[in-house]
């Protein structure tokens, strides 16, 4: 018969020790778990996120009720123990006693709580929990905060609330913030990045007492020099401390935490204490990092496999979003230690190394921290590096003369290298599970934990599945959108949004972009969400584009181009099709008819597009748009007109949709189709939006695909007009516009964010009119002939080489 | 070094490239930033995609065929592809483009 487990507290280190002990044997235990709150557990990690608006709570659970249940462990949610019989080997409940094996204890910490006058007045919070950070989240814009506290956690919280549109004052008692893990320097720079978010920043200050309003909820806080800070919330963020009280009542050894031995085991043999409740060696635990490796040992302890847990150096990263630091070993100064130090104050990038000896012990860097974790390494390592000494600073891409570039400094860390810290997961471990099948990143997190938890390193995995994997890796959805930066698609673009960034410039230098101006995946991006979030302010940038859309023609294999001009809903003259014949003849480009209804022709050499485009304008035809990211083309059939099942005038409406929307760019191509009735020869059942006719109306389908894959459209809506049916359409049109992710598809978007939410959206009747004005708004900018303005002499040069120095060398 | 004269900077758009014809086949000059200039072969190794028509970022550029990255300091293929672009000498004098003729085959005028 199994053992009985119990384990206190349902927190991300017993979680994690529960994984490893049910994934290395599911019937070696019978577990109960005891948790005060009445949920499981979430990545607290991410609660910062959360607080900025970055993730919602559901993205950051990590072990529901549910997920224990699946696991066989009996929970004891919401309710608290109130005693341990280390003789008896029982532990009670508020519900009642239960015998045990083994226990676990696992009750974390408590925040600490300053005890000024004051501190028990409504709205004193610390930052510990959701419930804190629901308060923090719901004072929202026009409110004022005070944060005490200038470490890691305070600041969190103070640029989470910013974000949010309340005023914040941070209060420090410190000369500069994060002095545990930053130097003066660095904290400069921090405490300006913080400003400029809107942060009033106070060092050195020591707060005297909270005042009250006539209800009894905070109103002021006042510093010993006399200064009041007016404040809505107060938020205590000074520091943790492990909550011992049930170890303590249980007659275990209790220092400042839970005292245990390197096998976690406390000092009593049959309970085992791990998290932010114990001491170990003298220290007690705050960061995530070491807790995970409390859990890999106390699991194999319980197993009776032997396991020791050593204190490693942790490295520091802070989430906070456009303040980009880092921080690892000891950066004070001392006898016989050397700095060496880079600052490019444009950039606002500051870099110092320690050295002692031949041995790199610390780093502390801002605002350029790629190589990080590489420095780590050599911290952890004690590498030595003298022969790299005069480079150092500028990182393993420097080490050999080859260039900067994120896949060479990843390329570069040894195997041993850590690259996620939180899960203590190595770049071989990393490079072992890619060659086992892991082929992004979510089967990487699966396999080895790496990025799993707090994410910041999500970009050096990626880097290295880039680096092994090659061509092969494609970066998925809501993974970081390149090697450029750690920010997803989704990221961006809420953050070009809301920081209200309008050019280039401003998201590279904001958003942290590590390179120059980023690359050949991000920009085309940034360039589309730019331009479709801010028409009237931002400027498309060509050099930004893939070819085709540059040179708006496609690029065949050979470097000749396709032209292909409109031919609204698919109808066409007489007039048109002669020009179209000579272009043909006179270009010697070959004629095919396409899918979308059209008329392509081929092998047109780059210098020839703006004469066959100034041939095709002269007979009133413009740029069919067959290369874009944008509106595709609108296939109709020929409806009521002429067919004797039509039900509709499909062939109008599709040329009045079309002359709608043509010249909008879009996440991705977007084509139409709109048939006269359900027989549906315009396969509109299978296109981004398809419109079939019925005798009632019309019948709005969108999220259909038939390319890689093959889906039919789902219903939008029905309506009885062929206004609202082209109000819908350009409505879904531009919500698909500012929501996408740059090349997602509206199937593939509509999957994401729910076919549900789409129709709530437009169904309400402003929102859809808000919409419509929104995307005519941008089409004044964006409805013009690309070809006409390319056709000009002018312009049309530059199709032609710069120079040719062939001709002179014949002579 | 012969020095030949192909254009003014602003003949290339900032983060773009221009074509130069010449004995030795196709020049690409990338302008990467205000008063950056790189020369290189315009084919591909891969699949002789045009290189004058990919994104040019950093010191980079990516072919628009199948998203080949070359340094264009060394003309080295960047990741996993392997492969090299000819490089030529090319610089500004103010805002003209300087292109070495000698290394692009042409013999010199004297």
């Amino acid at each position: 018969m199994a053992k009985k487990l119990i384990v206190i507290g349902a927190g991300m280190a017993s979680g994690r020790m529960l994984e490893h002990l049910i994934d290395a044997n599911p019937d070696a235990y019978d577990i109960t778990l005891f948790n005060a709150e009445p949920r499981g557990n979430y990545n607290r990690l991410m609660l910062s996120p959360v607080l900025s608006g970055e993730k919602t709570y559901e993205e950051i659970v990590t072990h529901d009720a549910a997920w224990y249940e699946e696991r066989g462990v009996t929970c004891r949610f919401g309710e608290k123990v109130v005693a341990i019989d280390t003789e008896k080997k029982v532990v009670t409940g508020e519900k009642g006693a239960l015998p045990y094996d083994k226990l676990v204890i696992a009750t974390g910490s408590n925040p600490f709580i300053i005890p000024l006058p004051g501190h028990d007045l409504q709205g004193v919070i610390p930052y510990r929990d959701l419930e804190d950070t629901e308060a923090m989240m719901a004072l929202g814009a026009g409110k004022r905060a005070v944060v005490i506290g200038g470490g890691l956690l305070g600041l969190e919280a103070a640029a989470g609330m910013a974000a949010r549109g309340t005023e914040v004052d941070v209060v420090h008692i410190m000369g500069h913030l994060m002095e545990r893990q930053l130097d003066e320097a660095a904290g400069y720079l921090l405490r300006r990045s913080l400003t400029e978010k809107g942060i009033r920043v106070h060092c050195k200050a020591n707060s005297k007492q909270i005042l009250s309003d006539a209800n009894g909820h905070v109103r002021a806080l006042q510093l010993d020099d006399g200064t009041e800070l007016p404040c809505d919330l107060l938020v205590m963020a000074v520091g943790i401390r492990p909550s011992t009280a049930l170890g303590k009542e249980a007659g275990l050894e209790v220092n400042r935490g839970i005292v245990v031995d390197d096998h976690m085991v406390t000092s009593n043999p049959d309970v085992l204490a791990l998290g932010e409740c114990v001491e170990h060696a003298g220290a007690i635990f705050g960061l995530v990092a070491p807790l995970y490796d409390q859990a890999k040992v106390l699991a194999k302890t319980l197993l009776g496999e032997e396991a020791r847990f050593v204190q490693k150096e942790v490295a520091t990263k802070l989430k906070v979003t456009g303040c980009d630091l880092f921080s690892a070993g000891d950066f004070a100064e001392g006898e016989g230690r050397e700095d060496i130090v880079f600052r490019d104050p444009a950039r606002g990038v500051y870099k110092r190394l320690i050295l002692e000896g031949n041995r790199l012990i610390g780093a502390v860097m801002y605002g350029d921290t790629a190589d990080g974790a590489w420095f780590h390494g050599l911290i952890k390592d004690a590498t030595e590096v003298e022969e790299m000494r005069e480079t150092l600073i500028f990182g393993p891409a420097y080490q050999g003369g080859a260039a900067a570039d994120p896949m060479a400094a990843v390329a570069a860390l040894p195997r041993d290298a850590e690259i996620c810290g939180c899960n203590g997961v190595c770049k071989g471990q990393i490079e072992d599970a890619i060659n086992a099948g892991a082929g992004d990143l979510g089967a990487v997190r699966a396999t080895t934990k790496a990025s799993a938890s707090c994410g910041t390193c999500t970009g050096l995995v990626e880097q290295i599945l880039g680096a092994t994997l090659g061509d092969d890796f494609v970066i998925p959805a809501a993974q970081s959108v390149c090697g450029c930066t750690d920010l997803s698609h989704e990221d961006v673009r809420r953050l070009i949004k809301s920081q209200e960034l309008k050019s280039q410039e401003a998201v590279w230098q904001e958003l942290g972009w590590t390179t120059r101006n980023g690359c050949h995946v991000c920009r085309p991006a940034v360039n589309f969400y730019l331009l479709a979030d801010w028409p009237l302010d931002y400027v498309d940038d060509p050099q930004s584009r893939f070819v085709n859309e540059r040179n708006h023609a496609n690029i065949q294999k050979d470097g000749t181009y396709s032209v292909m001009p409109r031919m609204w809903g698919g109808m066409t003259t007489p007039q048109e099709l002669m020009a179209i014949a000579q272009a043909a003849e006179k270009y010697a480009a070959t004629e095919k008819v396409t899918g979308g209804q059209r008329i392509d022709l081929l092998g047109v050499k780059k210098e020839d597009l703006p004469a066959i485009w100034h041939d095709l304008n002269e007979a009133g035809m413009v740029s069919g748009h067959a290369y874009t990211k944008g509106l595709r083309t609108v296939k109709t059939c020929v409806g009521s007109e002429w067919c004797r099942f039509g039900t509709q005038d499909s062939t109008g409406l599709g040329i009045a949709l079309e002359r709608r929307l043509w010249g909008s760019w879009t996440p991705h191509k977007v084509k139409l189709g709109v048939s006269g009735c359900p027989r549906n020869c315009a396969e509109a059942t299978c296109k981004d939006v398809g419109i079939v006719c019925v005798d009632s109306g019309f019948q709005i389908g969108v999220a259909g695909a038939a390319g890689m894959d093959v889906k039919e459209t789902e219903r939008l809506v029905d309506v009885p007009t062929e206004q609202e049916a082209i109000e819908w359409t350009v409505a879904f049109v531009q919500l698909y516009r500012e929501h996408a992710k740059y090349l997602d598809r509206p199937y593939k978007w509509v999957a994401k964010v729910g076919l549900d939410w789409v129709k709530e959206t437009l169904a309400d009747a402003a929102e859809r009119q808000a919409l419509v004005e929104r995307f005519d708004l941008s089409q004044s900018v964006y409805q013009k002939d690309p070809w006409a303005e390319r056709a000009k002499p002018e312009v049309a040069r530059r199709f032609h080489p710069l120079a040719d120095l062939t001709l002179e060398a014949a002579e | 070094m012969s020095w030949i004269d192909i254009g003014h900077i602003d003949d290339i758009p900032l983060r773009g490239a221009r074509l130069v014809k010449t004995p030795v086949g196709c020049v690409a000059i990338f302008r990467t930033a205000e008063a950056e200039v790189f020369a290189a072969s315009n084919a591909c190794p891969h699949k002789a995609g045009p290189l004058s028509e990919g994104i040019v970022h950093g010191q980079k550029v990516t072919c628009p065929l199948h998203n080949w990255v070359f340094d264009l300091n060394t003309g080295e293929a960047q990741g996993a592809d392997e492969g090299r672009i000819a490089t030529y000498p090319v610089r500004l004098d103010g805002d003209r483009i300087l292109l070495d003729g000698h290394a692009v085959g042409k013999r010199s005028a004297a």
